[in-house]
């Protein structure tokens, strides 16, 4: 039996979990918490080690997608988990600007743990405040190659077609010949 | 769908570039501690800035450039009190007092001054409306933005080079013990010498900033100014920052066996 992974990132409340939920065949394996701290009560509950969902592709191949822990206080779990990923997938909420910083500051992170091809999911597209994907990419200084994809972690669909994404890049560079 | 958020997130100079980039027209709306500014854009270009309840009427602009002085702006007001920017423009330009470059160049130059202004607000709230077109009595300009951007830049470098040399402005400023430093033989101006007279190891740098009505970037910069000049003594807060652990690359496994293991995932993905 194989296993691959594919890692879910981005910052606080972005939606990591809720788009591992939304393809999981088993319900995620969450380590959330009750947040405390008063400051950071935008939601009841955080991720503080990883969630863990998981794609059954066939008798010898599982898919987990692995959801990082959110609060930077919880940094160090992203180097173990970064480890052998086939890619990731950087979740930024549309609607709060105020994360896109760091979120770009996570993307950069991951990108030098491991150079592995990446999505970046516009999520939260549904809000009436989410900013358009093509504003985001200035706003997060993407280049033009880089995947900027509208989501709604939420969505099935949207989910899906982001997996794939970053299956295609996947795919795109092993075809790549190596310099 | 919005493009909203707060300049300590996005600074006014990230705006304008997205702006410049994205080609866009419409009304950006900033709201800043205690003021307000309107900023109109045309396909990617400054059109028009308005800045709080500043007068902001063609005969004030125009007053401000010196083109009129502000008895005529008085007296052109109280006479064209019930007509817009454009009637009162054509009427100075077709009474031979104003060429248009004249009242062009005002408006342009008065517009840039409230971008340079809006380019020290590093809090506010911004929102930016496509619907939204000049005032249709209003005269619009036509500015190029890489400048202005190029300028902002220059400001934004400052203030993050600031931030990097006052990281917290939650630190307090105290005079240095150094022999020598004689505040007498310092030539500080007017804002300086503000902020000097509430120097004290109880005041943080933000409350110097409160009492003395600054902004994060004024009072960063004269911390800095009496910094350099050996004046003032100032605490950072330790730590060191994050090790950043070399670039580890995958290892290598069979081309041919990767791309069918990809193509698997894919199939799988697609049938969910």
């Amino acid at each position: 039996m194989q296993n691959v992974k594919i890692v879910v990132t981005g910052p606080f409340n972005a939606g990591k979990t809720e788009f591992i939920r939304s393809v999981s065949e088993i319900d995620v394996v969450s380590t959330e918490r009750k947040i405390t701290a008063e400051a950071e009560k935008v939601k009841s509950s955080t991720t503080v080690a990883m969630d863990f969902g998981r794609i059954t592709v066939d008798d010898d191949l599982v898919l987990y997608l692995f959801g990082t822990p959110g609060q930077k206080r919880f940094d160090f779990m992203w180097e173990i988990l970064s480890e052998g990923m086939l890619g990731f997938i950087v979740m930024v909420d549309s609607a709060h600007p105020e994360t896109f910083r760091e979120a770009r500051s996570i993307l950069e992170t991951f990108h030098a743990y491991a150079p592995t091809p990446y999505v970046v999911a516009a999520n939260k597209q549904d809000c009436d405040d989410a900013w358009e994907a093509e504003d985001l990419r200035l706003a997060l200084r993407l280049d033009p190659q880089v995947k900027l994809l509208p989501c709604v972690a939420s969505q099935k669909e949207t989910v899906k077609t982001i997996l794939l994404e970053l299956l295609y890049s996947i795919l795109e560079t092993i075809e790549t010949p190596a310099d | 769908m919005a493009l909203r958020g707060n300049l300590r997130d996005f600074s006014f100079t990230q705006i304008l570039n997205l702006v410049n980039l994205a080609q866009k027209t419409g009304l950006l709306t900033v709201e800043g501690p205690g003021e307000m500014a309107h900023v109109y854009f045309r396909d990617g270009k400054l059109a028009l800035a308005l800045i709080g309840r500043e007068e902001s009427d063609l005969s004030a602009i125009l007053a401000r450039s010196r083109k009129i002085t502000a008895n005529q702006a008085r007296v052109i007001r109280e006479r064209t009190r019930t007509m817009t920017d454009k009637e009162v423009g054509l009427l100075l330009i077709n009474a031979g007092y104003l060429s248009q470059k004249d009242v062009l160049d005002s408006l342009q130059l008065y517009s840039i001054e409230v971008i340079r202004r809006l380019f020290t607000w590093v809090e506010g709230i911004f929102q930016f409306d496509q619907s939204s077109a000049v005032p249709s009595g209003k005269i619009p300009v036509r500015v190029d933005l890489e400048n202005l951007i190029v300028e902002g830049s220059r400001q934004l470098r400052e203030w993050e080079q600031l931030q990097e040399e006052i990281p917290s402005l939650d630190m307090a400023l105290k005079f240095t013990d150094r022999p020598g430093t004689n505040l007498r033989h310092l030539n500080l101006n007017l804002e300086e010498w503000r902020v000097v007279r509430y120097v004290n190891p109880k005041n943080s740098m933000r409350q110097i900033a409160q009492v003395t009505h600054m902004n994060d970037l004024e009072i960063r910069r004269i911390a800095y100014a009496l910094l350099q000049a050996g004046v003032v003594d100032i605490v950072r807060p330790g730590g060191t920052p994050p090790v950043m652990p070399p670039p580890r690359s995958l290892p290598p496994v069979n081309k041919e066996e990767h791309k069918s293991l990809v193509q698997r995932l894919i199939n799988r993905i697609r049938s969910l």
